[in-house]
């Protein structure tokens, strides 16, 4: 906390720009931005708008890292803008729409693909004993709720997508974030719906497209380990495959 | 215009607004309900909320206890047949989340955990460590994803409500991805669009809190209640004005002067606890107000701890240890090192009181339902009211779905019984909507800027409205807002396209902050007593005879709002005394 993270330095921004009405196509443009030494890029994009050029559109709110909404590529690295400080950064910084969706307008990508296969997935409980209000909550330890709260931490922000060389491939395949919320209601000790899940996420547009490169994992900025998630249903989806053909008396 | 016909419509698709949607859908599987929201929903600000969500369930605990809490906390401003439907809705609501597979933290036997907070005499705070409202609003909004029948219409900005035959019966909202206008006709009207706290330059809210909910309303004839009442949150990073999570001091953080003194002691809060084992309703457990009250005054006697950012007090978390701040405040250990670069477990941290939550609002009734038939409004927008003049934290993720079912369900009441009076008058109001964001549009001699307006609309929020007030300071910020509400009238575009248009964002988003500013600052003049979060340096008393009463401010176009008054309900609790000295047990 000391003073020179109030120091101010004029940064090089190299922003995506596009506009469907006006454009052929994306291109450059340059600004130069005063930027505190304490900023997150998001603070130097909000000085940008309000200062230098209002036509530039993102999406951002909360500014603490929850609630998604400011992913984009910062120097080619799917980030927070919230969460990426300008400190951390010399020279020219390169920011672009989350890579792989189209883009809707200058740094707002189309999250139409993400939203559609998240519905996909079945990410709610479905319930496997069923319980009314007067019954009161299910009972859950610690124990069985670690086994679940990491991946029930994902805040849709589609960084692990942007980051997914496969994905980038094979727009099919449904992707680490929606697989891994997926996983988080397998895993719930209150849950009963993972065959209807496995239906959707053991598949060849399920894990079976993922080629494990882990890049999911290292750009979460929640530390949701999606990597993990893929492989837990890729073991499990294997051992429902033997149990069916080999040992088709034993319940799964 | 292209014309959407639905049973309800909500324009909000955070906490209340997604309650409200699942209410509904599970009500009738064949309503079409029309969830509408500026942003996809898991971006709402509810995602922001940390401590927890308070509910009777503990064997140690009781309705009673939690209604008084409330009452006492809220100075007595709080409408009591509302308090002790919500406090009896409570634990219902939070075990249905957790039968949606909320994450509650749990005890060693399974059962749901509790912590305690500021201004709650009995632990009675479910939480998910210090991410309750993030995994709320995510479980429901995933819980929302099995309904068919709500549709969603995701990044569409509400910009009208349409009345006719004196009741309400649609909306007109621009679909971002197009910039079109589009006509929504609904049996009724759900708004559950949050609060308004970007009016004010220190703020915790996310930059979608501007109070567009409020303002639709307000222009549609419904006043807005008690809007002088705006919490400061204790715990703010003094440079981004992020949220450190009550639940901080609920674990047993406690604050400091430059001097190293635990100053609530001074205040009427001590006498001083034991460190590492708070004290419920007592020093860091005080209510929001008193203990933001106090670090002002701190501030004031000279004892503040100087920062490159103004005047802070210390939180002192490090007697927690490593162990107990990562299971429990993960995040505020998160936040505090990427923001200012101080580690909870080995520096304290420097925090200054931020503007965070309005009490007031859109005025409801304890059905939700606003006097304009067919509106029915839920959460941080609306005021039913049950948090008075001061809202306790963790009672704020418990209204959003007390009165998020609340409305649905009046709502779905309302539309059943209603058809639609003339489909020509209400596209007529569409279209005049249309030709107002048009005229915006094609405005071309504007010189003034929306950043420029904004920022002066935030300082003379600050310097009139702020944590403490005086006559001559809100007089002095209400013709401010005069001025720049007439000004606002020549804001040019300079984005003139049509998809993804944040310039025409922030020009609406402006107009509905100083719509709802004017409501904060003239509601504030009027009112001359203390009461909870409303501090008057010239009034400094609370003055029942005279102000034991809702204020209702009326919208009169460009002139600012009329004031009138409504009594407070009253049940079982006579206006006492606010007692957090720990000399009472």
């Amino acid at each position: 906390m000391s003073e020179n993270r109030m120091a101010i330095r004029q940064v090089e921004l190299e922003v995506l720009r596009y506009n469907p009405e006006t454009d052929d196509e994306p291109k450059f443009q340059r600004y130069s931005v005063p930027c505190k030494n304490e900023w997150c890029i998001l603070d130097a994009l909000n000085y940008l708008k309000d200062n230098l050029d209002p036509t530039l559109s993102y999406r951002w709110s909360c500014h603490m890292q929850v609630c998604g909404s400011c992913g984009m590529m910062i120097n080619g690295e799917p980030k927070l803008a919230c969460k990426a400080m300008v400190r951390d950064y010399a020279g020219v910084i390169r920011i672009e729409p989350l890579s792989h969706f189209p883009i809707e307008r200058d740094l707002v990508a189309v999250a139409d693909d993400f939203m559609a296969k998240l519905k996909r997935v079945k990410p709610y409980l479905i319930p496997g004993e069923k319980r009314s209000l007067a019954d009161g909550e299910y009972q859950q330890t610690p124990e069985q709720l670690a086994r679940y709260r990491k991946y029930a931490m994902c805040i849709n922000c589609m960084l692990c997508y942007a980051a997914c060389p496969e994905y980038g491939l094979t727009p099919k395949f449904i992707g680490p974030g929606a697989i891994s919320l997926a996983h988080r209601y397998n895993q719930d000790s209150r849950d009963g719906g993972r065959d209807l899940r496995q239906e959707e996420i053991a598949t060849n547009e399920g894990v079976w497209e993922c080629t494990f490169v882990g890049a999911c994992s290292e750009v979460c900025p929640k530390h949701v380990d999606p990597a993990s998630a893929l492989q837990q249903v890729k073991v499990a989806s294997t051992v429902d495959w033997y149990l069916e053909h080999f040992m088709s008396w034993v319940k799964k | 215009m292209e014309t959407i016909q639905t049973d309800v419509a909500i324009i909000g698709a955070g906490g209340a607004g997604l309650r409200a949607a699942i209410a509904l859908a599970q009500a009738d599987p064949k309503l079409r309900i029309a969830l509408i929201s500026k942003v996809y929903p898991m971006r709402s600000h509810t995602c922001a909320a940390e401590g927890g969500a308070a509910g009777v369930i503990k064997a140690d605990d009781s309705m009673k206890q939690h209604f008084d809490d409330t009452v006492g906390g809220g100075d007595w401003l709080s409408d009591q047949d509302a308090v002790e439907y919500f406090i009896h809705e409570a634990p219902k609501e939070l075990t249905q989340l957790e039968h949606w597979g909320c994450p509650w933290n749990r005890e060693a036997d399974g059962s749901v955990a509790v912590r305690p907070f500021g201004g709650m005499k009995i632990q009675r705070t479910w939480f998910a460590a210090d991410k309750s409202g993030f995994h709320i609003l995510h479980t429901l909004f995933q819980t929302s994803l099995q309904f068919d029948n709500i549709q969603r219409y995701d990044e569409f900005f509400a910009t009208d409500l349409l009345v006719d035959d004196g009741r309400c019966q649609g909306l007109t909202a621009i679909e971002m991805r197009s910039g079109q206008m589009r006509c929504f006709l609904a049996g009724a009207v759900i708004i559950a669009g949050g609060g308004a706290g970007r009016m004010f330059p220190f703020n915790t809210n996310g930059a979608i809190k501007t109070g567009d909910g409020m303002a639709l309303a307000y222009r549609a004839g419904v006043p807005l209640k008690d809007m002088e009442f705006v919490q400061y949150h204790p715990t703010g990073l003094p440079n981004t004005g992020t949220l450190l999570t009550e639940a901080c001091r609920g674990e047993g953080g406690v604050l400091l002067n430059k001097d190293g003194y635990r100053f609530l002691q001074d205040y009427g809060m001590g006498p001083e606890t034991p460190l590492g084992k708070p004290v419920l309703k007592t020093m860091e457990l005080g209510p929001r107000d008193r203990v933001s009250q106090s670090i002002w005054h701190e501030i004031r006697k000279g004892r503040a701890v100087k920062t490159p950012w103004g005047d802070c007090v210390w939180l002192d978390m490090r007697h927690l240890g490593e162990k107990k701040i990562n299971e429990r405040l993960p995040f505020v250990r998160d936040i505090s090192i990427s923001y200012l670069g101080v580690d909870p477990v080995t520096d304290m941290v420097p925090i200054r009181p931020v503007v965070h939550y309005m009490m007031g609002g859109i005025h409801t009734d304890i059905n939700a339902a606003t006097p304009l038939p067919g509106l029915f409004a839920a959460g941080e927008c609306a005021c039913v009211s049950i948090n008075g003049a001061n809202r306790l934290g963790s009672n704020s993720l418990v209204e959003i779905l007390v009165f998020g079912h609340r409305a649905g369900l009046s709502a779905l009441e309302h539309a059943r019984g209603v058809g639609r009076s003339s489909e020509a008058a209400l596209s007529a109001q569409a279209e005049a909507a249309q030709g107002r964001v048009r005229a915006l549009f094609m405005r071309n001699a504007g010189k003034e800027s929306i950043a420029g307006l904004r920022k002066e609309m935030t300082d003379t929020m600050e310097e009139g409205a702020g944590i403490y007030r005086t006559q001559e300071g809100l007089a002095k910020t209400c013709d401010k807002l005069s001025e720049l509400r007439r000004r606002y009238a020549d804001v040019a575009l300079h984005d003139k396209t049509n998809v993804y248009n944040t310039d025409l964002l922030s020009a609406l988003e402006l107009g509905s902050m100083l719509d709802c500013a004017e409501a904060v600052a003239v509601s504030g003049r009027e009112r001359r007593e203390s009461r909870g979060a409303h501090q008057r340096l010239d009034f400094t008393a609370r003055d029942d005879a005279n102000y034991l009463r809702h204020s209702l401010a009326h919208y009169r176009g460009s002139e600012p709002p009329n004031i009138d008054y409504r009594d407070v309900v009253i049940t079982t609790s006579p206006p006492g005394v606010r007692d957090y000295s720990g000399a009472k047990k």
